[in-house]
């Protein structure tokens, strides 16, 4: 392979494998931002993932090619149900938010198993038929270089995560909504001073970190697996979170970090077929993001600081 | 009611909920829930193989447990069990299979292996929690994935390109006739006698030594602990280092007893998550750690039952598990409705 044909299989494919995390760190970015740590991400992937293959199995023959699209809606909804209950137990019930997100993804996995079983007699559901396609953008596609690297036989949920990351940056940082969720999260009280319903604001946050969440897992499910097993999602909701830390809790930083822990995801599995990549041994690779992040969080790579009042339960009147 | 009171009920409570819920679940789902949890009953008490094997599966979580609760004692959230338990689990496997010792050597080699992989994989996070200030949550979640990346890669190269090692020699195994034939030959092995022994350790740590009594202080606050003299941060070092030791001796129990060898795992072995839960709902005590491990061991080996005899995926234990957890960290609403109970009550006379 030349060099430029290396980069024409890395770089589509490197998309191809961070459109779900892009999706499930933003959600990470709009809930720890105001103050609620999510480390029930990875739970709610697999609810996402679980729901969507679902509905895109009973329902393919009704809605054709838009079921993956509702599946992904389908799978918003769960994901946002799911997240409520995190939501309780950490806004409401004061509960450790670590803890909390933990018994998130112990729930998550097994209540999805628990059903497969029930429903399809068997440890994993069948493959879906409907998927979504791959498709070149027509007259950006013809573009040299950039065309083929960006625009050729690329999946439409990769833009739509990059779109979501755009949106957020938007949102967050330029409407007024954005920065009272940034005040709940850094300084709850002071924003409560302000007339700023601290709870609401913090449940709004975590219901939009299920919805993507959610979201992401039934793009990982429908683009990547196909099918859903105990293995579906597999760690990816916690890469989420570290992409998450990677880009400093920022929706931009986040999509970057997603993008490059997708390359390493697809140098790990396409490696060996490439030159110098298949020399490193294919461990190094997996490790990369999870080591960076750890480098990140030490300050090697710029530091990289929670929102303040990150984790902590807000009690009114508490000084 | 006293604090102690509520601090037992708690978790009580809790258990009590976790099990109705999953009572709920399988009514709505269409399976009887008396037969379900029948079938729990007798896969964890069945005859005495059942008992066997559940004494068996309560061994690691004893572990597990006492590994998170320490951390927690000093006020640290080790996470990262899983990794260290799987680091464990390959450093005492492999001790096993490369040299052939005297068992009087060779066997506490194995297990020291264990505790050092693990007592490095917790040190980790330690130093960079006490240097750097960096949450030990994030950073013990990265090592879990780590630990299962490099072990997965050092079993394909130990095993020359397989997927699991050799059996360990004889002479390093944890497997005990006289408990074999005394449950019908279950997989029980001594290791139970060592992990009941690091329950006792870890008591004789926190409540004899001035160690113990260091960390927790620092547990309950840093600033405190810093003016009275202590060195804050060798105490976290420290902490996450027993936390992992522990949790590498839980991988030494799989190593050396249950399995007597390492195969490379497609994802985690959940023991080390489920070791929060047994913490947690022990109150992070020693004599805590052991009812919880006791009850999660056996829900985790008895639910291995409920798919053959009553036909319900064995999930539904997990779900439990989920809720329970779900509840005890709750226990501030838990404690607010028994309180409420107890007002009434007094009300009332």
């Amino acid at each position: 392979m030349t060099f430029l044909e290396v980069l024409y299989f890395i770089v589509p494919s490197a998309i191809f494998y961070a459109a779900p995390l892009i999706l499930v760190a933003i959600g990470g970015v709009f809930s720890e931002r105001s103050g609620v740590v999510n480390i029930g991400l990875e739970g709610l992937m697999v609810i996402g993932a679980f729901t969507g293959i679902l509905f895109n199995l009973f329902y393919a023959d009704t809605f054709g090619g838009a079921t993956p699209w509702l599946a992904l809606v389908a799978a918003m909804v769960a994901a946002l149900l799911l997240s409520l209950l995190h939501a309780v137990a950490s806004i409401s019930f004061r509960a450790d938010q670590v803890v909390s997100g933990v018994a998130i993804n112990l729930l998550a996995i097994a209540l999805s198993l628990y059903l497969v079983k029930k429903i399809f007699g068997k440890g994993q559901t069948d493959f879906i038929t409907e998927r979504f396609a791959r498709y070149s953008v027509p007259v950006l596609s013809d573009i040299p270089f950039i065309g083929d690297l960006f625009f050729k036989s690329i999946y439409n949920t990769s833009f739509f995560a990059i779109a979501v990351a755009i949106l957020a940056w938007f949102v967050i940082y330029k409407t007024p909504f954005g920065l009272r969720l940034r005040a709940v999260g850094e300084h709850p009280m002071a924003a409560d001073t302000m007339g700023i319903n601290v709870t609401r604001m913090r449940y709004i946050a975590v219901m939009i970190s299920g919805a993507l969440a959610g979201i992401g897992g039934a793009i990982y499910a429908q683009t990547i697996s196909n099918d859903f097993g105990h293995a579906t999602i597999n760690g990816q909701g916690f890469m989420a979170l570290a992409a998450m830390i990677f880009g400093k809790w920022h929706p931009l930083g986040a999509m970057g970090a997603a993008l490059f822990f997708g390359l390493a995801q697809s140098l790990s599995i396409a490696g060996p077929s490439i030159p110098y990549i298949k020399e490193i041994p294919s461990v190094f690779l997996l490790i990369l993001p999870y080591v960076l992040t750890i480098l990140a969080l030490a300050g090697f790579i710029g530091k990289a600081n929670a929102p303040k009042a990150n984790g902590k339960p807000y009690i009114k009147g508490e000084r | 009611m006293s604090n102690r009171a509520t601090n037992i009920l708690v978790p009580l409570v809790s258990v009590i909920l976790g099990l109705l819920v999953g009572a709920v679940i399988m009514l709505v789902s269409g399976y009887n829930p008396l037969t379900g949890y029948t079938a729990l009953w007798n896969g964890i008490f069945g005859d005495l193989y059942t008992i066997g094997e559940t004494l068996r599966q309560i061994t690691p979580y004893l572990l597990a447990g006492l590994a998170v609760a320490f951390a927690f004692r000093s006020g640290l959230f080790n996470i990262g069990v899983e990794g260290q338990l799987i680091v464990g689990w390959f450093a005492a496997a492999y001790v096993g299979v490369a040299v052939e010792l005297p068992k009087i050597i060779h066997l506490p080699l194995a297990i020291l292996a264990a505790a050092a992989a693990g007592a490095l994989w917790g040190f980790v996070p330690g130093l960079l929690k006490a240097k750097f200030r960096v949450h030990e949550v994030i950073v013990t979640i990265m090592m879990n994935y780590i630990a299962l990346h490099v072990t997965n890669a050092l079993i394909k190269t130990v095993s020359d390109g397989g997927d699991r090692t050799e059996r360990i020699f004889t002479s390093a195994s944890l497997r005990s006739e006289f408990f074999q034939n005394l449950t019908e030959f279950s997989r029980l092995h001594y290791g139970i006698l060592i992990a009941l022994m690091m329950v006792g350790v870890m008591w004789l740590i926190l409540e004899k030594t001035t160690l113990g009594y260091e960390l927790k202080a620092v547990g309950f606050n840093q600033n405190a602990s810093e003016y009275a003299g202590m060195n804050v941060n060798k105490n976290i070092i420290l902490a996450m280092v027993i936390s992992g030791a522990f949790a590498g001796l839980a991988g030494a129990m799989e190593a050396l007893g249950t399995f007597e060898y390492v195969s490379s795992k497609g994802g985690f072995t959940g023991i080390g998550f489920d070791g929060i839960a047994v913490a947690l709902l022990g109150m992070n005590t020693p004599l805590g750690v052991i009812f919880g491990a006791t009850l999660f061991g056996s829900l985790k080996y008895g639910a291995l039952n409920m798919p053959n005899e009553a036909g319900i995926p064995l999930e539904i234990v997990e779900i439990v598990i989920a809720v329970i957890i779900f509840f005890v960290a709750s226990g501030y609403i838990i404690r607010l409705l028994l309180l409420r109970a107890a007002n009434k009550k007094k009300e009332a006379k």
